[in-house]
Parts: structure tokens; sequence; C-alpha cells
């Protein structure tokens, strides 16, 4: 479990630094009046959906987290065989890089007033993104085909498992990014979309960074970072 | 420390919040079923989730009868009992306890006591209900699916909670509730991420996070915990969902069933333990959080007193969410794991008494000295305070590996933990309908029937429970539907089954006496005015009630103060309300 648990560890050094800055020291039965120091409340100035997908990407995280740690422990029982890695991956990888750079354009592009350019790059994301979950398909049949099936080694079903978790979350963001597209080839560039295409990019880069943690842990390059950990975790 | 407004007896205009977009329903569909109006959707969780708890009421009248006059039922074989045993555990702490408290009060409590319009996103916040629904139906299906629900102990321990010899194992029951499990997590995951964003953004002019009414942190910190736990379950349930349906080792070893080899091999059911218990170890305190939170605001309004140490309150509660997480294999003391790990979470157990009984004290300094109204809320609140002691001294002794180890599988620990996570919180469930009933429905709950219901069950939970201790102690092992005659076991044991049987029985019976007392009063109770208990928090000072759709009207309340200025000395009333700026020529309390 200590995969969840340095993953809680960090999300409670957040929500900790987070109440550092609540005045959790202050005296309330001693305070009348309406706090000058917080002109409306003390709520933060970012936009709500903002906060929200923050907070949705904790749990994704802590979602994957247990995945990992799931596989380290079961990793550890005698008739474990790891699975070879499909090169494909590391295509697929790229491509998703690209998904998330091309959403990092749109985010500038789309704060700069270019709409064109918001458009190609919005374009470019979605056909990516459908591009990396075709090549998790093939992945997934390369392994097939070489005899590695689901109900196979417990390291091939992780494989299948994680990697299609994965891939549902990617589905449901492209749900996401086809709703903000919509408004975004129709040209309109307000708040509202602005603030859509910035979601769609942290959601698509956070998952990025999911799928290379869980590249990392599939190809079993953390396996020895792990071991040593445990030496101190016991 | 904070600068205050010197002009801050001076009403300040409440426009600076930006006011939400409200969605206006239409229809009556729009109005009352799919609405989109946290109080709505508040009491579709609660009537649904009572619902549902009756039904797992009367699974433990069923398994009472087993185990007190055994035999005497043809219909309760062995299978069945196991069955009932499950529902009834996963219907009480999922689709009862959970939903109740983090969707039913949480949606009612949230956007009111923090003084917003309504929850920051109401479209998700319906489908959270509508998913939760979802998963209830898919789990009654299971008791009318083929081969019945699955009995494989609310724990769901693999291998044997997918093999034949489990009822369910190998026909619907697992299947249908892990799947019902999973839906309840999606739906759960839309509705926390609400609550936790309204506390964020939602909050009106002037309630900092530190003038929140403790019941708001209790749900609060409990929905962040249920955010980042119940993934644990999810990933839990996935994977023996895979083991079931598509073959998979995850959890399974090599096993020889009635002469079978099986295909499974190599899995290991001590991770789906791990996974299981860092879900279900901090859902006791999602589940106790709120409570606590509640009953903090009942006994301070209710005995006319600011809560004792507010500010340790809190911190109290932050504490014990955080250290819940490093407590989860005190439930595996018995799995054979590591003498250390053993010793490190009974270390961590018995940390977290230390926040937790610091409330306890808080709450009994509160009552010190207080103006103490013995109404129904009150007594509940008390209720719950003498019995969370009583379950929480037992978890002492369960949380230290020597001593629980004899105790482990015994009825000491169901006696244990229907003390501390069944019958406390829903004494503080009764005592939150029998304080905010009014607000919701304008009317008080009878008060005849109050008193017969409150005495019953707190006397009956006792008769049930007390007794349940000394039959663990004897050796009597839980989830066996006949102890028979074996000879370690005195007549006394059965004699006391009977006595408890009789007295679930009389519990069970109480509780339809108050589902009367929520219809009847509707129409038939006294007029209860907008705030009938003289409380100062927010949801008391709406300017109609109940409150309507948006809550407050034109304007949005501000915040002058905590919730708890009860019993001011020199003010005109003995509360005076969060949204109250005060006397026009007062003294203005400055930084201490």
């Amino acid at each position: 479990m200590s995969v969840i648990l340095v993953f809680l560890l960090v999300v409670l050094g957040v929500a900790g630094w987070w109440l550092s800055h609540q005045r959790l020291m202050s005296k309330p039965w001693l305070e009348q009046g309406v706090p000058a120091a917080f002109p409306d409340t003390d709520v933060t100035g970012m936009p709500t959906a903002k906060i929200a997908l923050g907070i949705f990407l904790a749990v994704v995280g802590a979602l994957f987290a247990l995945f990992a740690s799931a596989y380290f422990m079961r990793m550890d029982y005698a008739d474990w065989q790891a699975t070879p890695l499909p090169s494909i991956l590391w295509l697929n990888t790229a491509i998703l890089v690209l998904a998330s750079v091309a959403l990092q354009i749109a985010v500038i592009a789309s704060r700069k007033g270019h709409d064109d350019t918001v458009r190609l790059a919005l374009v470019t994301a979605g056909l990516t993104t459908l591009a990396f979950l075709a090549g998790q398909w093939m992945a997934w049949r390369d392994l097939t085909a070489d005899g590695y099936l689901l109900d196979g080694n417990p390291a091939s079903s992780f494989f299948y498992l994680i990697t299609g978790m994965h891939g549902l979350h990617i589905v449901g963001g492209i749900v996401g990014l086809v709703r903000v597209g919509a408004r975004g080839m129709g040209g309109r560039n307000d708040e509202n979309t602005r603030l859509g295409i910035e979601l769609c990019a942290m959601y698509w880069h956070f998952l990025l960074l999911v799928w290379l943690g869980v590249f990392v842990l599939l190809a079993g390059w953390a396996n020895d970072f792990i071991a040593v950990c445990r030496q101190f975790l016991i | 420390m904070v600068e205050v407004t010197p002009h801050a007896n001076n009403a300040v205009p409440a426009a600076e919040v930006a006011d939400v977009e409200l969605y206006h329903p239409k229809s009556w569909w729009t109005t009352y079923v799919f609405s989109q109006d946290a109080k709505v959707i508040a009491i579709q969780y609660s009537g649904t989730a009572i619902a549902i708890g009756m039904v797992a009421l009367v699974l433990s009248w069923l398994m009472r009868l087993q185990l007190g006059f055994p035999g005497t039922f043809d219909f309760i074989t062995p299978e069945a009992y196991y069955q009932f045993i499950t529902m009834h555990g996963m219907i009480m702490v999922i689709y009862l306890l959970t939903a109740l408290f983090l969707g039913g009060f949480g949606n009612y409590l949230i956007p009111l006591m923090v003084g917003a319009r309504d929850m920051v996103f109401p479209y998700a916040n319906m489908l959270s209900y509508w998913i939760y629904l979802l998963a209830v139906l898919v789990l009654i299906a299971s008791f009318f699916a083929p081969g019945g629900p699955t009995g494989a102990g609310w724990t769901l321990y693999p291998p044997q909670a997918i093999l034949s010899g489990t009822p369910g194992g190998q026909a619907w029951g697992i299947v249908l509730m892990l799947v019902s499990l999973i839906l309840f997590i999606i739906g759960f995951t839309m509705g926390g991420l609400n609550y936790v964003v309204t506390v964020l953004q939602g909050r009106a002019r002037g309630m900092t996070l530190m003038r929140m009414p403790l019941t708001v942190w209790g749900i609060f910190t409990a929905t962040v915990m249920a955010l980042l736990a119940f993934p644990a379950l999810f990933v839990a349930c996935v994977m023996m969902l895979f083991d079931r349906l598509l073959g998979t080792s995850f959890f399974m070893p090599a096993l020889v069933e009635l002469g079978q080899q099986l295909e499974y091999g190599g899995g290991s059911p001590i991770l789906f333990q791990h996974l299981f218990w860092f879900f279900g170890h901090p859902e006791v305190y999602i589940v106790a959080l709120p409570a606590f939170g509640i009953v903090s605001d009942l006994i301070s309004t209710h005995a006319r007193k600011n809560i004792f140490g507010y500010r340790m309150m809190v911190w109290a509660i932050v504490i014990i969410g955080a250290l819940s997480f490093v407590v989860w294999a005190h439930h595996m003391y018995v799995s054979g794991m590591h003498p250390w790990f053993g010793f490190f979470f009974a270390t961590t157990t018995l940390i977290i008494a230390v926040p937790t009984a610091l409330k306890v004290y808080n709450w009994v300094l509160t009552l010190w000295r207080g103006d103490i109204h013995l109404t129904l809320p009150m007594l509940f609140a008390l209720a719950f305070i003498v019995t969370f002691v009583n379950g929480g001294l037992t978890g002492l002794f369960l949380g230290n590996v020597v001593v629980d180890v004899p105790l482990s599988d015994t009825m000491f620990v169901v006696a244990h933990f229907h003390m501390v996570m069944g019958v406390a919180p829903i004494l503080v469930i009764f005592g939150a309908i029998y304080h905010w009933y009014p607000k919701i429905t304008g009317r008080m709950l009878n008060e005849a029937m109050g008193q017969f219901h409150f005495w019953v069950t707190f006397l009956g939970a006792y008769a049930i429970f007390f007794p349940m201790h000394y039959v663990g102690l004897v050796g009597v092992p839980r989830r066996y539907p006949d102890i028979g005659g074996t000879s370690f076991i005195p007549d006394s044991v059965h004699t006391l089954n009977a006595f408890i049987t009789v007295a679930a029985l009389v519990v069970g019976f109480a509780q339809l006496v108050f589902l009367f007392n929520l219809f009847w009063s509707l129409k038939f109770g006294r007029d209860a005015g907008g705030n009938p208990w003289r409380a100062t928090s927010l949801e008391w000072q709406t300017p109609t009630t109940p409150p309507p759709h948006g809550n407050w009207g034109d304007t949005l309340p501000v915040v002058y103060r905590w919730a708890y200025d009860y019993s001011v000395p020199g003010a005109p009333e003995d509360f005076i309300a969060q949204n109250d700026p005060g006397p026009q020529t007062g003294h203005v309390a400055g930084p201490a």
C-alpha cells in the first residue's frame, strides 16, 4: 500500500498547506462583523469548475495509486511473470504527449484570441487522442496475439485492467472535449469557452502524467525503486 | 489576527457575492422528480436511504429470530442467514448511513448553513441521486435474482465470496452486489465533489471557514475522506468482478472445490483485505464525523451555550480524518501479518482515541452549567454521547493486538461495532431529524410519539447490545446461524439470545412509530414557525419556511459572527443569529 500512502501524503500536504492559510488559529467567538481582510468571503478567486476538476483529479489520482499499490503487492507472489511491453506503447506515449501539447497551444491561442489556431489545436488534440486509443487497442491485440491473455498471468491481467481504466478516463475526457470543441469551433471565444479549454488541458496533462506512471509501472522500471523504498517502509 | 471593519455594526450589503444562476424548473417533473434543488435531492436521498434501511431492519429481525429461537423457522436456512447478514451489513453501512449523512443531510444543510442558494453543480447533484437510486435498485434486484443475494458477509472476502459454496457466489448475487457498489461510488463522487466545492466556493459573505457550524465541518471532512477512500473499494470491486467474470486471479489462490481443481491460481485474498479495509476504516469516520458535527450543534443549541473549544473541535475533526487512513490493518490482526505491522497499527489506532476523547470532553463541557432543554434532539444527543463512549471503550480493547486476537470474530466485535458505528450514528440521525424536521416541513414532530420512540430505542438498543458483549466474551463466534449444543457455551447464552431477539423486535417496531410520526406530523404537527429552537445558524434565518428554491429570497445573507452566540451577556435574547449585525450602539469586539 506504499504508493497510495505516498500519494495521500502529497494530498495531505496540499490540504495542510491550504488549511494553514485558513486562519485555523483565529478565535471566532471574539470576532464580530465582516472581516475586512477578505472583501467577499475567504473563498478563492479561482473559477469554481477549476477547483472541482482539481479535486476530481485527486480522486482519479487516488484510484490509479491504488491500482499501482495492488500491482506491487500482487507482484510479490510466486506466479508473477512480467508481461513484455508492446513496442507500440512508445508511439502511443508520443501521441498522447502531442495531444497534451495541442491542448496547451489551444489554451494559449484562446487567451490571445487566435480563433483559427484554437480550432486547429482542438481538432489536433481530438484526433491524436483518438489515435492514442486506437494505439492502445493495437497494443492489446499484440499482447493477445502473443498469448498474453486477460485471464492468464496476473501481470497481463493488470496490463489490461490498468490500461483499460486509463482508456476509460480518456474516453470521458473526449466527451468533455467534444462539448468544449463544439463551442470553440463555432468561433465563440467567451470566458466559458476559454475556461472549458483550460479544463480540458488540465485533464489531459493529468492523464498524460498518469499514463507515464502507468507506463513506468508496466515496464517494470519502478521495481528496483520500490524495492529500495520498501527497505524503509518495511 | 484579522482586522474587523470598524463599522461592523452597520449592515453590509450582500451584493458582493455573485449570485449563482439558478436552474428554474418548468414542470412538475423537474420540480419534484428530476429536481436540481439540493433540498429536494436531499429528501429523495433520505427517503431512499430510509426505505432500503427498513429492508435491512427486517433482515436483522430475521437473523435475530434464527439466533434467538434456532430451528423454529424453517425458511431461515443457513444460506438464507448468510444472505441476511451480508445484506443487512452492507445496506446499513453504505446505502443507509453514508447516503443519509452525506447525500441527505449534506445536501440539505450545506447550502443553507453556508448561505448559498444551491450546490455549485446542481445537475451533477441530481445525477448523483439517480445513480444512487440505480445502485439501490440493482442491490434490491439481487433479492429476486436466481440464487438470491450474496451471502459472503459484508466484507465480501475472497475466495469464498465468488465460490459456489457461498450463496450467490457462482450465481447473480455477488455480481449484482459488486456492480451496485461500483455504481454507488460513481454516484457518490458526483455528489461528493458538490459538497466539497460548495463549502469551498459557495459560502456567503462573512462566512469564513472558522465561522462554519461544526455540522458543515463534519460533513465537509467526511466527504473529502470518502472521495479518497471509496476508490479503494472501487478498485477491490472491479478486480473481484474480473476474478468472478473474466477468470483473472487477482485475489484467487489455487483452489480445489468439490474435488475439482479450479482455474484460479496464485492470487492473494490478503490483497483484497488491504484494499477493502483501506476503504473500510475511513468509512467508520465517514459516518462518524458528520455525526460528531451534528451532535455538537444539537448540544450547543439545546443547552443554550456556545460549543466548548470550537477551534479544537475543528482541529480534532481534521486530525481524525487524516489519522483514519493509517489504521486500516487493525481489522486484519488475525490475517497472519507481520507482528511489527500489528504493533504499528495498534499504536495509530490508540492515538486516534486522543482527538476523539477531546471531542467527548468538549461535548460534556458544553453541557456543564448549560441551560439544558431536554428536547427530543437533546435526548438523542445525550444518548449518542453515552453510546459512543461505550462503543469507543470496547474499541480500545479491540485495538490492542493481544486482546483482539482471542476476541476476533466473536459476538463481542459485533456488539462493539454496532454500538460505535451503528447505534451511535443512528441516534444522531434521529436527533437531527427531530431537530431539522420543522425547517424541512414547517411543522414540529409529535412530542409524545417522539418520547416513546426515544426511550424504546435508547433503552432497547442497550438491551440488545450490552448482553451481546457478554455473549462474545464467553466465546460465541459471529456469523454462525446456530451454535447448537457446543459444550463451552453455557445455557445463559441461549437465554440471552432469546432476550436479545425480543428486544430487537421491540426496538424495530418502535421505528415504525417514528416513521408514522414523520407522515402524521406532516399534516397534524404543531406549526413550527421559522426558528422554533431559537438557533443561530443560517438555515434557521431563511425568509420563509420551508425554504423555497434558491433559499434566500432576493438577497443573500451576510454573516457577522460564528454559529454559537448563545446566552451572550447583555444581548436582548439568548441567541444572536449569524446574520445579525448586532445592536447598533454595541461594542465591536476586536481581536483579542
